[in-house]
């Protein structure tokens, strides 16, 4: 009896042990290292983790590719969960760092996987898999037609770098296009430049500010006209940012945005929105809507948002009678230089997570890397103004003759969406990313949150002066902890004294054992004795 | 002294990992549906410096604000935001995000008293009010459910806009959603079958996800859901939803809310 209470104690003691590293996650994997064989006899379930845009054909190419791989690969069976919003990914990920439980492939952004690195080979680093001769791009023993790795757009494929790692490869890529309603431009007396200023569009939105005597807007007859909208103005602040040639961050992780360049965008954005010519997807909703109606003339959105755009666009979220007949034109986001444009390059990047079997971790990639094969590639591009990520499947004859068919329907070969994709495919040169660290995220969100403060505050005839900027600098430091963000940190943060309730648990742990010691070890001296 | 020791290890153990296991109360998926006594009704004066719900109503978008009203339910609480329905006796208040602690949101009982300080917004329609400070008045009243089953499809129903609603024997459709404006399309389930609901707006969802359902009166369809934000996969009603039968008539209550024109959120299912 005496012996059975003591293995109970000592199973629950090894069991509780076992079960608290689980709650306080991997304190550190192991490095991952490319297998010699890929044991495809071996069972593997994979949870892929994706952002679909709400899109019903991004969810069959999902599927599709999911199906495919699977009978090349009948080893490995993926389930794949589907988010509309890359925030709950992220916010989903860190909840499962942290039990470990963290899927094995997952659609993401490389700000958010600065975040995920804070663990210790979390994430694994993919230069070794990219580069292995059998398993890596174009691999020999890889069982499908993979690109090779000079073939990974290069501009994409370094975006991924992270500590001088590859710790994503590219999925798709967008950036930012300007939706026009250029019918009312020319009605306001306006010619549509091939590249705009930020000035004139400021300019034509004032002018479509103008009433008639019952107080509806002359350009289109309605009470409601809200000029520009733009959708991500964490983006807004950025590239206009970039296009100054003014600070924001650095790759050593210092924050830069509080300098006056930043202050002179509030300033522009609080002037247009106290007229209300400019508002935001936050303040007021989103810019297709509004661009449809016939209530919005510049709709600043993703190319990923492209099918929403127009009088004819093929996904529409309003009722067919307010719709309203106009030309829709597609231009880069406005430029401080035409000259010289800049505009972010964005989308979906793929990470893999660490597990203990180096085996199940060839099989993650192995599908993160048929993601990148034509089939998915060029199929999933089309659903939206995306572009491949890989020249193999740009130069492909498909995908060149989905391009030359632009505006044969309002399906498919949507005008918009095709045109789109080609301002990515024509300026990849003049995109740029933002500096990656943990608390990057961050700071593109205060980024944002600068322009939103400033154009709600001028809304609400509020000052937007020099004091202003200044509070909202500190406010935005304080709401999202940019003052716990240390240079040099990505990766390797000091994360402080434990917590109080992690120290009692530690303690009581110690005592646990101690007293599992006097329990074991009195009996034996007493029978040593006798 | 020995029993007596392992006793303790195995408490000392099990008390450990109970310190270990997460806290899973959200604050706020349950539909507002706590046990509070209701008042017999609403106080209709206003303390000083209060909107009247008219008053309210006139003012313009980016306006200060300042209401009491009633909670009536409990949307979602994360990052230390809350945002519910509230509602006074003349109408209905949706306090968006509004910075509040988890332990004050808890407080936020269906029923209780509030005062609320804010900013009106309109996002796609919905009339809110953001940017809120908020005090924890003494009151409670329970709003009863406003039949409004003959305002649907009139330029009435948004009188009613964010108030506790019920519309009375709407007969549930096969799910339906439209995609290119206008154009709808049966949603078919994975045995291509037409089916009396749907996650998500188009079917793309998964269960957890939002459930959206058509349903008609007068020969006009009509789409509804289910706001898994509010009353998620656990409750009554989001189960209610998934087990509704084509055909079939219903009494659906729940919130007005507007998004490109109504968007009721259904909290309750009656079959008739």
């Amino acid at each position: 009896m005496k012996k059975l209470i003591k293995v109970i104690c000592c199973a629950l003691l090894i069991g509780s042990a076992g079960v608290m590293a689980g709650c306080h996650g991997s304190q550190g994997m192991e490095e991952h290292a490319v297998p010699e064989i890929f044991d495809e006899s071996k069972p593997h379930e994979l949870v892929f983790w994706a952002k679909n845009d709400t899109n019903r054909t991004q969810t069959a190419i999902y599927e599709k590719a999911i199906s495919d791989f699977h009978t090349m690969y009948p080893n490995v069976d993926i389930k794949i969960r589907l988010y509309t919003d890359y925030s709950n990914i992220y916010n989903d990920v860190i909840t499962n760092i942290a039990t470990n439980t963290t899927p094995n492939v997952c659609i993401t952004y490389p700000d958010h996987i600065a975040t995920y690195m804070t663990g210790v080979n979390t994430v694994v680093a993919l230069d070794d898999l990219m580069n292995d001769s059998k398993f890596g791009f174009g691999g020999s023993e890889v069982a499908f037609d993979s690109p090779a790795v000079d073939e990974v757009i290069p501009e994409f494929l370094d975006e991924c770098i992270i500590q001088d790692a590859h710790y994503a490869i590219p999925f798709m890529r967008s950036t930012e296009a300007c939706y026009i309603n250029k019918t009312y431009v020319e009605a306001l007396g306006f010619e549509l430049p091939e590249v705009m200023t930020w000035d004139f569009m400021f300019e034509v939105a004032e002018a479509a500010m103008a009433k008639d005597a019952d107080g509806n807007f002359i350009v289109n007859g309605q009470n409601v006209m809200i000029p520009i909208i733009y959708k991500s103005t964490d983006n807004m602040m950025i590239q206009w940012l970039a296009q100054k040639g003014a600070e924001y961050s650095d790759d050593a992780g210092n924050i830069l945005i509080f300098n006056d360049d930043t202050k002179e965008i509030m300033y522009e954005s609080a002037k247009h929105g106290a007229t209300g010519a400019f508002s935001t997807f936050k303040i007021s909703s989103y810019p297709a809507n509004f661009l449809n109606a016939g209530q919005c003339i510049f709709a600043i959105d993703s190319t990923a948002g492209a099918t929403w755009m127009g009088t004819d666009a093929p996904l529409v979220d309003i009722s067919p009678d307010q719709i309203v007949e106009f030309e829709t034109a597609v231009r880069m986001i406005p430029q401080e230089n035409p000259d010289q444009p800049l505009m972010i390059s964005q989308g979906p990047s793929i990470c893999i997570f660490n597990k203990s079997d180096p085996q199940e971790v060839l099989a993650s990639w192995l599908f993160a890397q048929y993601l990148l094969s034509n089939d998915v590639q060029i199929a999933y591009s089309e659903t939206e103004g995306y572009v491949p990520v890989t020249s193999k499947a740009q130069d492909s004859d498909t995908y060149q003759d989905y391009l030359a068919r632009e505006g044969e329907d309002n399906g498919e070969h949507y005008a918009a969406k095709i045109q789109a994709s080609r301002l990515l495919l024509n300026n990849t040169s003049n995109t740029f990313v933002t500096p990656v660290f943990n608390g990057s995220a961050s700071l593109r969100q205060a980024a944002g949150q600068l322009i939103e403060n400033a154009v709600k505050s001028a809304r609400r005839k509020e000052t937007v002066d020099d004091a202003y900027c200044e509070d909202q600098f500190t406010k935005v430091t304080s709401l999202y902890h940019l003052d716990q963000i240390s240079a040099e940190t990505a990766g390797s943060d000091d994360l402080g004294p434990l917590p109080t309730a992690s120290k009692t648990l530690l303690i009581v742990l110690v005592v646990t054992w101690i007293l599992l010691g006097i329990a074991y070890a009195v009996p034996m001296l007493k029978k040593a004795k006798q | 002294m020995k029993k007596a020791l392992y006793g303790i290890l195995a408490l000392t153990m099990a008390a450990s990992l109970a310190g270990c296991s997460s806290k899973t109360d959200n604050g706020g998926n349950d539909g507002g549906k706590e046990n509070t006594p209701a008042a017999a009704g609403p106080d209709t004066e206003k303390g000083e410096g209060v909107m009247t719900y008219a008053e309210y109503a006139d003012a313009n978008v980016d306006d200060k604000v300042t209401i009491e009203a009633y909670v009536q339910a409990k949307q979602s609480w994360w990052d230390n935001k809350g945002t519910f329905f509230a509602q006074d006796a003349d109408g209905g208040y949706f306090i968006y995000e509004m910075q509040i602690s988890e332990d004050d949101y808890k407080k936020l009982v269906e029923g209780q008293k509030v005062k609320i300080s804010g900013y009106k917004a309109e996002w796609s329609g919905e009339v809110e009010i953001i940017e809120a400070e908020y005090e924890i008045l003494d009151g409670n009243w329970i709003a009863p459910a406003k039949d409004v089953t003959a305002d649907l499809n009139t330029d009435k129903l948004i009188d009613s806009i964010n108030q506790k609603v019920v519309f009375k024997g709407l007969k549930i459709e096969p799910a339906e959603f439209t995609e290119g404006g206008g154009v709808y399309e049966v949603y078919k389930n994975e045995a291509g079958e037409d089916q009396g609901y749907m996650y998500k707006y188009n079917g793309t969802g998964a269960q957890g996800d939002d459930v959206y359902f058509t349903v008609s009166k007068d020969g006009v369809n009509f789409t509804f859901l289910v706001r898994s934000y509010l009353t998620d996969s656990s409750t009554d009603v989001y189960k209610a939803a998934e087990a509704f039968e084509i055909g079939k008539t219903y009494d659906l209550e729940g919130f007005l809310y507007w998004y490109n024109g109504a968007n009721p959120y259904i909290t309750n299912i009656k079959a008739n």
